[in-house]
């Protein structure tokens, strides 16, 4: 079990450390850099509590895809740093005011077993041991029959979503060229090629 | 202090010698594949190749890994250095730890986890970390649109990646990459998810910049895009890592859709021949695929690249893997729980 703890403790302060310098960072690409590292390292805590499939999901959503989008984004800005870090004081209080309620509604959750033992027996599903089943097959036996509609309605979320950006940056400007592929591609040698005579100081 | 050897040290040392029978020849064979990419590119264009360097050329490129080698490592003064010189580390160890779950052999496989299909899918997902980072901290203009090419282009062709793996994973019941190559005895899924294998393929191309989508390094128009600032051993470590790709790549599509270590049918003078040396005979035949890509087809429009993924391979994706659902019910052929 040594190893296991270490294996722990290492992945656990790392992403303290990288956490505390995604704020602390000079440089916002940096910070992306040692969100990502947060990232993948709690991807190794999923690990050692035996949820491989929630572990490979963070690192392929978040790693791969999310964090791929902020890194994409931060480094086209051109920020001035020193401005950015003039803001730190006045929003610290609100940045605070959350990090508390995320706090205390974990606490709320995490309790909620020990205080009133009814509360899991009504919202939890009966999960089995790791050995039985894969955690794939599991999380799909609960995620697709227990909570169907309550997935459904966060893909509908997510949906409305995706239109909404859509709707929000679509402008249609006159004056652009579009490419069309068929036509491109439709074209032929007749229609694109021509072999004239041209006689000396006549021109075409 | 029995315990420990026996708990710890053994079996550590243990997974240390399989980590070195798996990467060396991973790397060793870079070099032939290099030599192999070459001499078919040469035959192609009616060249004759590299033939100097040893009989029929063999060691041109360990020759010329020891001369570029041997050169000064340069990082340029706008350079942010930390971060220039993980990017080639980044992406080297990222090709080769994928390694770990591919299966050569029934039972020869480093780490045979559940979830080795999702664990390629993360590993190759994060390959544009090591572009990006290397575009953005080299301070050139080259390397960075370079890297903003890539990026564009790996996210984009992830997502039909995705839906194909999907459409295999509901044939198959399982994510374990053996069981993903047994459930194939008898039918390569090459056959029944065809579309999907040629999706699978061409993705793979662009997965890895290789032509005819290496617009990151378009040497015509990017100089060498995001390499550009880059020099000898980290240079060396991102040339690795495209070519111990391409095999990785290659060895996916082997798992995913022409069987794996299976034979192409299991009578007698095919089954003599042990499931490994079908396994790297199937790479070799996909990599020469690459090659004869290569040599063949002309370097994709930005634009045209953004619509083949986002327009043709995403939608016809998403309807086979519907489609493979609805016929997996309809016709009862929903695998069993094992």
């Amino acid at each position: 079990m040594i190893v296991q703890a270490i294996a722990f403790y290492l992945f656990a302060a790392i992403i303290i450390a990288s956490a505390v310098m995604v704020i602390a960072a000079r440089n916002p690409v940096h910070s992306v850099l040692f969100l990502i590292l947060a990232f993948f390292n709690a991807a190794g805590l999923f690990v050692l509590v035996g949820a491989e499939f929630l572990a490979m999901i963070m690192v392929i959503v978040y790693v791969g895809a999310v964090a791929v989008l902020f890194l994409f984004v931060v480094m086209m800005l051109d920020i001035n740093f020193v401005e950015l870090r003039q803001g730190f004081l006045n929003y610290l209080p609100v940045g605070a005011l959350i990090g508390l309620i995320l706090m205390i509604e974990l606490i709320f959750v995490l309790t909620a077993g020990t205080v009133t033992p009814v509360v899991p027996a009504a919202t939890g599903a009966p999960i089995p041991a790791i050995g039985q089943v894969t955690n794939t097959e599991a999380l799909g036996a609960v995620l697709y029959t227990r909570y169907i509609y309550l997935f459904q309605a966060s893909g509908m979320i997510l949906f409305v979503a995706m239109i909404g950006a859509i709707v929000l940056t679509l402008r249609s400007r006159d004056g652009v060229r579009r490419q069309d592929a068929g036509k491109q591609t439709g074209r032929t040698r007749a229609e694109s090629v021509e072999v004239r005579k041209v006689a000396p100081g006549g021109g075409v | 202090m029995g315990n420990f050897w026996t708990g710890y040290l053994e079996p550590g040392l243990w997974i240390v010698a399989q980590i070195l029978v798996m990467i060396l020849p991973v790397a060793v064979s870079v070099a032939f594949i290099v030599y192999a990419e070459r001499k078919i590119l040469a035959l192609m264009s009616l060249r004759r190749g590299p033939n100097i360097v040893g009989p029929f050329g063999l060691f041109q490129s360990f020759a010329d890994f020891i001369k570029i080698f041997f050169k000064e490592t340069i990082i340029p003064t706008g350079a942010n250095k930390v971060v220039f010189l993980a990017a080639p580390i980044i992406t080297f160890v990222l090709a080769m730890i994928a390694w770990a779950v591919i299966p050569f052999g029934p039972g020869l496989v480093v780490a045979d986890i559940n979830v080795g299909v999702l664990y390629l899918f993360a590993i190759s997902s994060m390959g544009v970390y090591g572009i990006v980072m290397a575009g953005w901290a080299s301070n050139s203009r080259y390397a960075f649109l370079g890297a903003m090419r890539s990026a564009a282009q790996m996210v984009s062709y992830e997502v039909s990646m995705g839906f194909v793996i999907v459409s295999v994973l509901l044939v198959v019941g399982s994510l374990n990459l053996s069981a993903i190559v047994e459930a194939q005895r008898g039918l390569w899924f090459a056959i029944p998810l065809l579309p999907m294998f040629v999706i699978f393929f061409i993705s793979t191309l662009a997965e890895t910049n290789r032509h005819p989508f290496d617009l990151p390094e378009a040497e015509s128009e990017l100089v060498a895009g995001y390499q550009v600032e880059y020099s000898s051993v980290s240079f060396v470590l991102f040339f690795l890592a495209e070519y111990a790709n391409m095999a990785l790549m290659s060895g996916i599509t082997t798992i995913l859709f022409l069987g794996g270590w299976l034979p192409p049918l299991d009578i007698a003078p095919f089954n003599w021949i042990p499931g490994t040396i079908w396994f790297v005979l199937k790479i070799c035949l996909l990599l020469f695929v690459f090659v004869w890509v290569r040599a063949t087809l002309p370097r994709y429009r930005y634009d045209q690249l953004m619509r083949l993924g986002w327009k043709v391979f995403l939608p016809v994706s998403l309807i086979w893997v519907v489609l493979t659902a609805g016929a997996l019910v309809a016709f009862g052929w929903l695998p069993t729980k094992g």
